[in-house]
């Protein structure tokens, strides 16, 4: 060995020190949501599954949306449709289990979590939690890994994956360019006729459904689905029958990102683990070193 | 009387009937990957909305991964924890992790929707994310891993550097820069040696935290906060049977005498680390109470028990036994059957136990990604064999010279 023991230790001295002093990535998302936040109450009992808000989201997306005729047909409900790159909301049929539904239609979409599993799982950072509770995608930073859908408990966004070129992420964004971020109401709820989905603030809306369920307690199971699960949601719904059997996914009240977040910060923020098992190898390099060179 | 060995390139003719099959499998591969590029994600692959990872993530990035481990922990063993005694099994270990970790990176840019915006990784990167950290770790080994192939690289050129016409003018710079690169590679070797470790030990176990976000869409059997040990303990596990697999293979492709001696020694660590990963994956199963799934009869759970079964049980037993120590073809078996078995664990975890709560359309990979897969493999293999016969990196046994006076070997090999 042509290195001395000495500038051995220096040069892992610096080491440490560089690793240490490197800063956690900057464009780490803040949860920034406002008490104020917004939401949409979803009464899956008023629902008429009209379908008008899918015709609705279509068109100010800028989506393929037809003729809005068509959506009266009833048919489409005979097999199970999930939101995906060429409709951010689609509404199923489900059976009633009791006697004053003929049957259930359900609206979908994202839910818009206040501790959004795509948000914590994206690579870069293209999905952020707004102050108004909107979860949106940033076109201009995606890679087009697909984490996010991986990670999303309510198997929500969706890829172009027939687009070679720019495929995009696909998802409800809660209207945010054209109308929440403005505080005015998504165009889904401006079209829905029935008033099945009641737009406003979070905390209100909770008020509202649990004031609803009180009143009718034999139309409603005392349930608002989205108050606490994944750790909360802004969209937040109300049925007559267990929301299992209404197609919503069993997913608990821990958001998603519990399991890694913690993992990812004691290693991240810290650098701790890492920086103590360089130096434990490099300690054991060392002493192992010097032993060769008394034997030589 | 004593052998010494010196790593040198391999003369062979590099063409055999395995190579024309490789070659065949290869351009099949590259002619799939044209289609991906020209056409899409969806022209070429099975992949849905539901099912948005299919093999390129399951096999060529979490298994390449996986397999590729005979890098860093062959250079533990032998520059960490001073075991000289294997310092042949080195520079193939560190040249197979480099090629691998190479085609980890490719399997990504395939899988990538919008792969020329991989820059974004570093620049933008969110730090909560978990596949950003085994982004970094990954691009960095590899930077990593090419570093430390570099004084091979410098022992093969330097003062061999021979252009010719007008790009002879260029022969003296280069040769100066290689001998630049050695002396300073000769001093700082140590350190990229245990950022290989370090960055491994960290991508390999996040690997293992990338599905937890996931929850309930995994299945439980493989769903366990201690995913991250588990794929750790199983890197440690796969690093060693992959270096002697590639030992016993590529003597008998290149006709050479296997170095059997070193490999028993190094079959001898495969038994108590296989135990340790076992002991974690059956007392997790315990305490979590997940053997209840095992009295259902499906997919996961049959997976899952060919994965214990021959892929760790088994093997285990194997690498216990001193006749299989003994025997080239028991020990390749044994071998063989822990990649399997680790190799199966990530294609368990990424695409068997994925079990998404709305299935429209069930994933089965398509010719496109497996010709894909394929052909990385393929192209793989042809390129260990023409690196291993440019450059000095597999030993073969010099009679009656002294090791040390002959030769000082630089960087990795010091
Ligand atoms: S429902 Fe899915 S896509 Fe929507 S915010 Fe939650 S995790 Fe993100
Ligand atoms: S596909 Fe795009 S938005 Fe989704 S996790 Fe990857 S980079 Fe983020
Ligand atoms: S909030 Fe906007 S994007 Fe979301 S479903 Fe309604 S109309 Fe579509």
């Amino acid at each position: 060995m042509s290195q001395s023991r000495r500038s051995f230790l220096k040069a892992m001295g610096t080491v440490s020190l560089t690793a240490v002093g490197a800063k956690e990535s900057k464009a780490t998302p803040k949860n920034v949501v406002s008490d104020d936040r917004l939401g949409v109450l979803v009464d899956t009992t008023v629902c008429i599954g009209c379908r008008q808000c899918e015709y609705a989201c279509k068109v100010e997306h800028g989506l393929p949306a037809g003729n809005i005729d068509d959506y009266s047909d009833r048919s489409v409900f005979e097999t199970m449709r999930r939101p995906d790159h060429t409709a951010l909301t689609v509404v199923n049929e489900y059976p009633a289990e009791n006697s004053r539904q003929q049957s259930v239609t359900v609206k979908v979409q994202c839910m818009h979590c206040d501790h959004p599993a795509c948000v914590s799982a994206c690579i870069v950072g293209a999905f952020t939690k707004q102050e108004n509770g909107a979860v949106i995608w940033d076109e201009g930073r995606c890679i087009g890994c697909r984490y996010c859908m991986v990670a999303c408990p309510f198997q929500i966004p969706a890829f172009e994956f027939d687009k070679t070129i720019q495929p995009r992420i696909m998802k409800c964004d809660f209207c945010y360019e054209t109308r929440t971020s403005k505080g005015l109401p998504t165009a889904c709820v401006e079209a829905c006729p029935t008033e099945a989905l009641t737009f406003g603030k979070r905390y209100e809306l909770i008020q509202i459904a649990h004031e609803r369920i009180r009143k009718n307690p034999e139309r409603y199971i005392d349930h608002v689905f989205g108050e606490h699960e994944v750790g909360g949601t802004s969209w937040l719904y109300l049925g007559g029958q267990e929301f299992l059997r209404l197609g919503f996914p069993d997913v608990g009240t821990n958001p998603a990102p519990g399991a890694t977040e913690p993992i990812q910060h004691a290693i991240f923020k810290f650098f701790v683990p890492p920086v103590a098992l360089y130096a434990l190898l490099g300690g054991i390099m060392w002493l192992g070193k010097q032993s060769s060179e008394e034997e030589e | 009387m004593e052998e010494y060995f010196k790593p040198q390139p391999i003369k062979r003719p590099f063409l055999s009937k395995g190579v024309i099959i490789l070659l065949i499998l290869a351009a099949n591969g590259i002619i799939w990957s044209i289609l991906r590029f020209g056409f899409g994600l969806g022209a070429v692959t099975n992949l849905n909305n539901q099912f948005p990872w299919g093999i390129w993530i399951g096999l060529d990035v979490a298994a390449g991964v996986a397999l590729a481990a005979g890098g860093f922990t062959t250079s533990a063993l032998v520059h960490i924890f001073y075991r000289e005694d294997f310092h042949v099994l080195v520079r193939p270990a560190i040249m197979t992790a480099m090629l691998g970790y190479t085609f980890v990176g490719l399997g990504v840019m395939f899988d990538l929707g919008r792969y020329y915006n991989i820059w974004h990784v570093p620049i933008m990167g969110n730090s909560n994310s978990v596949l950003f950290e085994v982004g970094i770790c990954v691009m960095t080994y590899l930077a990593t891993l090419y570093v430390e192939f570099f004084p091979i690289v410098n022992e093969r050129f330097i003062g061999r550097v021979h252009l010719k016409g007008i790009l002879k003018f260029l022969n003296k710079p280069i040769d100066g820069f290689l001998r630049f690169a050695d002396s300073f590679l000769g001093k700082t070797m140590f350190f990229f040696i245990i950022l290989g470790v370090v960055l491994s030990c960290l991508h390999q176990s996040s690997l293992g935290t990338l599905m937890l976000i996931a929850g309930k869409k995994v299945h439980p059997l493989w769903q366990t906060p201690i995913s991250p040990l588990l794929f750790l303990l199983s890197a440690f596990s796969v690093g060693f049977p992959m270096v002697i697999m590639e030992s016993l293979t590529a003597s008998r492709s290149l006709g050479l005498k296997p170095e059997m001696d070193v490999l028993r020694k190094l079959a001898r660590f495969i038994g108590p680390i296989l135990s340790v990963y076992l002991a974690f994956k059956l007392g997790d199963m315990v305490i979590r109470g997940t053997y209840v799934y095992l009295n259902e009869i499906n997919l996961q759970t049959i997976m899952w028990v060919i994965e214990i079964l021959f892929g760790v049980i088994i093997p285990l037993r194997m690498f216990f036994w001193d006749k299989v120590l003994h025997s080239r073809t028991l020990l390749y078996i044994a071998s063989l059957l822990v990649i399997f078995g680790v190799a199966l664990n990530r294609f368990n975890v990424f695409i068997i136990a994925y079990k998404p709560p709305y299935i429209l359309q069930q994933y089965w990979p398509s010719i496109g990604e497996i010709s894909v897969t394929v052909g990385f493999i393929a192209i793989e293999i042809l390129l260990y064999r023409a690196l291993v016969m440019i450059f000095p990196v597999i030993s073969v046994p010099l009679k009656g010279v002294s090791a040390k006076a002959k030769y000082a070997i630089r960087g990795v090999i010091q």
